[in-house]
């Protein structure tokens, strides 16, 4: 694995533990479809919410929330919509929500967090 | 979120009229979304206030700003804004005092490196926030001559973007760069003559004495090298200077022209458009920007047409 990918990874199990210790429970990880890959699917308040985990050691290129642009999004929408099909016992009677977290820092199991719910 | 609200001033012709931005916060992606009529270049507005930004060690939010320029139904143009945006935007996050924004307004372009570039039109917009009661005004360090003139305003000339949140309460190092310069003024018209070295004459310096006391028109005809262009030239010598009003009037339409003005000009001024000039440059005019003619830029002074007959307008 090379060095970014083992950095996400350890982004994405900070990002997951974060969300559980807020109440989310954690459904899937790192799902895969030909559309590409859900970080983190999780559930709360029968809401059904997937997260794009973005982490960065520091914020020489810029912000990780900058990272994620209008067509992220909207593939990430694409992919919310293709995880619910493809689980229709875990997302039925459940709101979808596309969430971003960030992890900003040197050690990602001790980096700043942030979260925006409910991206538009 | 926080809602952070400061104040700019849209020109139309020589009256102001002001604007207030308001910059509200809320929990999206990062971007600056700029709303309320702007034209092209004050749309532009984002990628100048990002790099301002950045490089004056001040940090955007780092969520989606929206910035409302009211009334949204006002046409607004030029890149004047940047500096009342750019501390709106700031503001958001809760860095600069609220109520010190709230009580001034700010003129000024902005440069990727951060420094505030002069802009056109400072005195008239000063003027009009001044009449509408705002107390305060930072303005760009090479306008800040012409801000003052405007009197019972508290004027602030800054250098850089950082200065102007310095003075709005952030906690940063003071820079160290240097201003951005006026532009050059253009060189000023040696003067004509006095109406006392003309020779003989006697009726036309009569008439122009006459004309001057009086504000009345005069029409000069006489065969070629007759003097009448030495006479005309003279005319403003004998002129009184122009009184508080007229000379902020007179100032004001020159800070439109795009020519510095460092004080009142306090001589009337002497417009001699060319007999080829358009009706627009006699006119003045334009689509957004509102540009004075040659006829706009002799009031309160002179207007001489020379070789009237041959003018384009005929």
């Amino acid at each position: 694995m090379a060095e970014k990918d083992v950095l996400g990874r350890a982004g994405e199990a900070r990002a997951a533990a974060y969300l559980r210790e807020r109440g989310y429970r954690i459904l899937d990880q790192n799902w895969r479809c030909r559309d590409g890959e859900i970080d983190l699917v999780a559930t709360r308040d029968g809401q059904l919410v997937f997260v794009e985990v973005k982490t960065r050691r520091g914020a020489g290129f810029g912000h990780p929330f900058d990272a994620i642009t209008r067509r992220k999004l909207a593939r990430l929408q694409r992919l919310a919509v293709a995880w619910a099909v493809a689980h229709p016992d875990a997302s039925r009677g459940r709101t979808l929500r596309v969430d971003a977290v960030a992890v900003l820092g040197p050690d990602p199991a001790s980096a700043l967090i942030e979260h925006i719910a409910g991206l538009e | 979120m926080t809602v952070a609200r400061t104040w700019a001033v849209a020109l139309t012709g020589a009256e102001g009229a002001l604007v207030e931005v308001e910059a509200d916060q809320s929990s999206q992606l990062p971007g600056l979304h700029i709303i309320g009529l702007p034209d092209k270049s004050l749309g532009e507005a984002e990628q100048r206030v990002r790099g301002a930004a950045a490089n004056s060690a001040l940090t955007l939010p780092r969520r989606r700003v929206t910035v409302n320029l009211s009334p949204a139904s006002l046409p607004k143009q030029g890149a004047g804004f940047d500096v009342a945006i750019a501390v709106a935007t700031l503001a958001t996050d809760g860095s600069l005092d609220l109520a010190s924004l709230a009580r001034t307004v700010h003129i000024g372009e902005l440069g990727l490196d951060g420094r505030l570039r002069p802009v056109a039109g400072v005195l008239p917009a000063v003027l009009a926030a001044a009449r509408a009661g705002v107390t305060h005004a930072i303005v760009p360090h090479a306008n800040q001559d012409e801000a003052r003139l405007v009197s019972g305003m508290h004027v602030v000339g800054a250098v850089t973007l950082g200065d102007v949140a310095l003075w709005h309460g952030a906690d940063l190092e003071p820079s160290e760069l240097d201003p951005v310069p006026a532009p050059a003024a253009p060189p000023t018209r040696p003067f004509a003559g006095d109406l006392a070295d003309v020779i003989g004459q006697h009726e036309a310096v009569e008439a122009l004495v006459a004309a001057a006391a009086g504000g009345h028109h005069i029409l000069m005809c006489g065969p070629p090298g007759a003097g009448k262009t030495m006479l005309a030239s003279r005319l403003p010598g004998i002129l009184p200077d122009l009184d508080d009003e007229a000379a902020l009037e007179v100032s004001s339409i020159r800070s439109l022209s795009g020519i510095g003005v460092e004080g009142l000009v306090r001589e009337p001024p002497f417009e001699s458009p060319h007999h080829s000039a358009t009706v627009a440059a006699l006119v003045g005019g334009g689509s957004r920007v509102v540009r004075p003619g040659a006829i706009a830029r002799a009031t309160n002074g002179v207007l001489f047409l020379d070789e009237s007959k041959d003018q384009e307008y005929n």
